[in-house]
């Protein structure tokens, strides 16, 4: 079995899909950190001060005044606080939360590519692993091996996983190395809340807590692993049933696309919560960030992910082992 | 003949998609040590029959036995035996010709790494073995894939059209590397083409198909040698034409000016050449066409091409 997933992992790596993946992130990271590098500055540049100590203690000072007003509702008192609490360790522990770091990059940087960003790097590497061989014809060399029909597409799958795992690895570390030269490379144990739930359209704060910025972003990526893993189990499942590698390609990038725009076109519609598209953005529950559709949470979302997953992969196994090859 | 010299044996072997019967009822078996040949012309069944000797295609209908094992039902240990090219030898071209042989090794415990340079040897093509497939031409894709059917020590070549696209110098090469395989290794091997002449040059027995039933099987030779094709010149005419009109082994007489062409046992052509003399008939000529695998191809399936 092992030999059968080196076979798929050396095949994915010597066609180049890595490489091309590489190269698209050494692209988009260093637009990426100049685009955070400009934000930092004009707000400095608003703010009329470099001294971040003294800009803390003003919004300290600004928050505390907001609290003493009766108009704030209790829960968004309760998250004032909260921030005043986290500003206050800022100033204690002489961590400047507005120089961004590399860390920092790393975690927003994560944050905001496991929606889209994220899934279209996956479906470039996991749609056409098995069509691909349906269109290039050496799929009649694989199956007619002393080797059962199911082996050969686990071992596909387990190679998928690896370089799953791979391309985030490289996502995280390629973000830290480029963002440092610009941000520096500490800020790893900068504290950070975690911990927000919503119900309904409340925020609840009761359990909210600060972690250590390394501690933030190992679970970032563990959520984004977790989300990446479904697309590209959907994306196996697609491969499985298309013979050609170019309208596997396309479906699932029309459906992660989809998935997408719909949850900024129809926030409404409850039954979307169901689609495992919508369900990606599992970082989001990190930062606290309003759910799309009422009802989500953590658990909600990533169990649709493993259902959707489970399912695929069913299919996946049943069509495999049975079908016809006539190409 | 006893089973156990059989490679393949094939039994009512059926597959119907859909409503179209695709293959109907076919009974063929290749003994060790013998070139087997499945003719056809295209979209007769042949390449559907091949799948499922493989194990790509599920039959609807029959059993497949290969070395004794049934392909449907001890599937690992049938196809164990078998090295298969199925229509074109499509490697992974992105790959060198010796990862491609590599990767194939990998997927078999059995096999050792150091049978690739067995088998590149036999097929000459160690020189180029370490660059990409993609820069081969096909008569090396072809070679290539014949290296990679071999390397598990088959008992059973399966080829599908194996001479396409290969030109006359390639063809001739592939016919004696055949025969060597066979005559050296004591493999057996089943081929399937719809070029005669190729098959006809290297085969020991086929099987003619057409439109998913077989028609014929028997061996080259007894295919060939029927009753030949034989033109007489003659004069008179007339008298020679109800001369053979009388012989019982003569058929199919037809007479053109002072021509006449009629189908008669090879052996007996001296005979009605005397006989004719005896009546004071002038032969002036005498000629056999020796009837080739084609023409019994040909007159077997005619009108198929055009349904």
């Amino acid at each position: 079995m092992s030999n059968l997933v080196y076979n798929e992992f050396y095949k994915i790596i010597r066609k180049k899909r890595m490489l091309v993946i590489t190269f698209i992130l050494l692209v988009i990271i260093p637009i990426f950190t100049y685009g955070q590098y400009k934000t930092t500055k004009t707000t400095l540049e608003e703010l009329g001060t470099s001294d971040w100590r003294a800009i803390l203690q003003q919004q300290i000072v600004d928050q505390q005044n907001r609290l003493a007003s009766s108009r704030i509702a209790p829960e968004r008192k309760e998250q004032i606080r909260l921030n005043i609490k986290l500003q206050q360790y800022y100033l204690d522990h002489d961590i400047n939360p507005s120089a961004p770091g590399a860390p920092t990059f790393v975690r927003g940087f994560i944050e905001n590519s496991v929606s889209l960003f994220l899934p279209l790097l996956v479906v470039i590497l996991a749609a056409d692993l098995v069509s691909s061989e349906h269109s290039s014809g050496t799929i009649k060399l694989l199956l007619t091996r002393p080797v059962p029909r199911w082996k050969i597409l686990l071992s596909k799958y387990v190679a998928l996983l690896l370089s799953i795992s791979l391309l985030l690895l490289i996502m995280v570390i390629l973000s830290y190395l480029i963002s440092g030269i610009i941000f520096g490379y500490k800020g790893w144990t900068m504290p950070i809340l975690t911990g927000f739930q919503t119900q309904g359209e409340h925020l609840i704060t009761n359990f909210v807590h600060i972690v250590p910025q390394w501690k933030y972003i190992l679970m970032a990526a563990g959520l984004a692993w977790f989300s990446a893993i479904a697309v590209g189990t959907l994306s196996f499942m697609v491969s499985v049933l298309m013979r050609h590698a170019a309208s596997s390609m396309g479906v699932m990038l029309a459906a992660v696309i989809a998935g997408t725009l719909l949850t900024q076109i129809a926030p409404n519609w409850q039954e979307l919560k169901y689609v495992a598209f919508i369900n990606l953005g599992l970082t989001d529950y990190l930062t606290g960030r309003p759910v799309i559709v009422e009802g989500m949470n953590l658990p909600f979302s990533l169990a649709v992910l493993s259902v959707w997953s489970i399912a695929a992969l069913v299919i996946a196994f049943l069509v495999f082992t049975r079908r016809d090859v006539n190409t | 003949m006893e089973s156990s010299e059989m490679v393949l044996t094939v039994e009512g072997l059926c597959k119907t998609i859909g409503k179209r019967e695709i293959v109907h009822d076919l009974h063929f078996s290749v003994k060790k040590g013998e070139v087997f040949g499945f003719l056809g012309p295209n979209g007769a069944g042949k390449t559907t029959t091949i799948r499922m000797l493989v194990g790509l295609i599920r039959p609807t209908k029959g059993r497949i036995l290969i070395g004794g094992y049934d392909l449907q039902k001890e599937f690992l240990q049938a196809i164990r035996q078998v090295g298969c090219i199925v229509e074109n030898p499509e490697l992974y071209s992105y790959l060198t010709g010796r990862e491609n042989l590599e990767h194939f090794v990998r997927m078999v415990k059995e096999i050792p790494m150091k049978r690739i340079d067995e088998v590149v040897e036999l097929v000459d093509l160690t020189e180029r073995i370490d660059d990409p497939v993609k820069t081969y031409s096909l008569g090396m894709r072809q070679r290539l894939g014949i290296a990679q059917a071999l390397l598990g020590n088959p008992q059973l070549l399966i080829l599908d059209e194996p001479t396409n696209g290969l030109d006359p110098a390639g063809i001739r090469e592939l016919r004696n590397f055949i025969r060597q395989l066979v005559d050296e290794e004591g493999i057996s091997v089943f081929i399937s083409s719809h070029i005669l002449h190729e098959v006809q040059l290297m085969c020991d027995r086929v099987a003619i198909i057409s439109q998913g039933k077989i028609l014929k099987t028997s061996s080259v030779q007894q295919l060939i040698e029927q009753d030949s094709k034989v033109e007489w010149i003659i004069d008179p005419i007339q008298k020679g034409l109800s001369l053979l009109k009388k012989l019982d082994y003569v058929s199919q007489i037809e007479s053109f000016g002072e021509r006449i062409l009629a189908y008669m046992p090879a052996d007996k052509i001296a005979e009605v050449n005397e006989q004719m003399i005896k009546q004071q008939i002038k032969v002036s000529g005498i000629r056999q066409h020796q009837q080739t695998l084609e023409d019994i191809f040909l007159e077997m399936t005619e009108g198929d091409q055009i349904v």
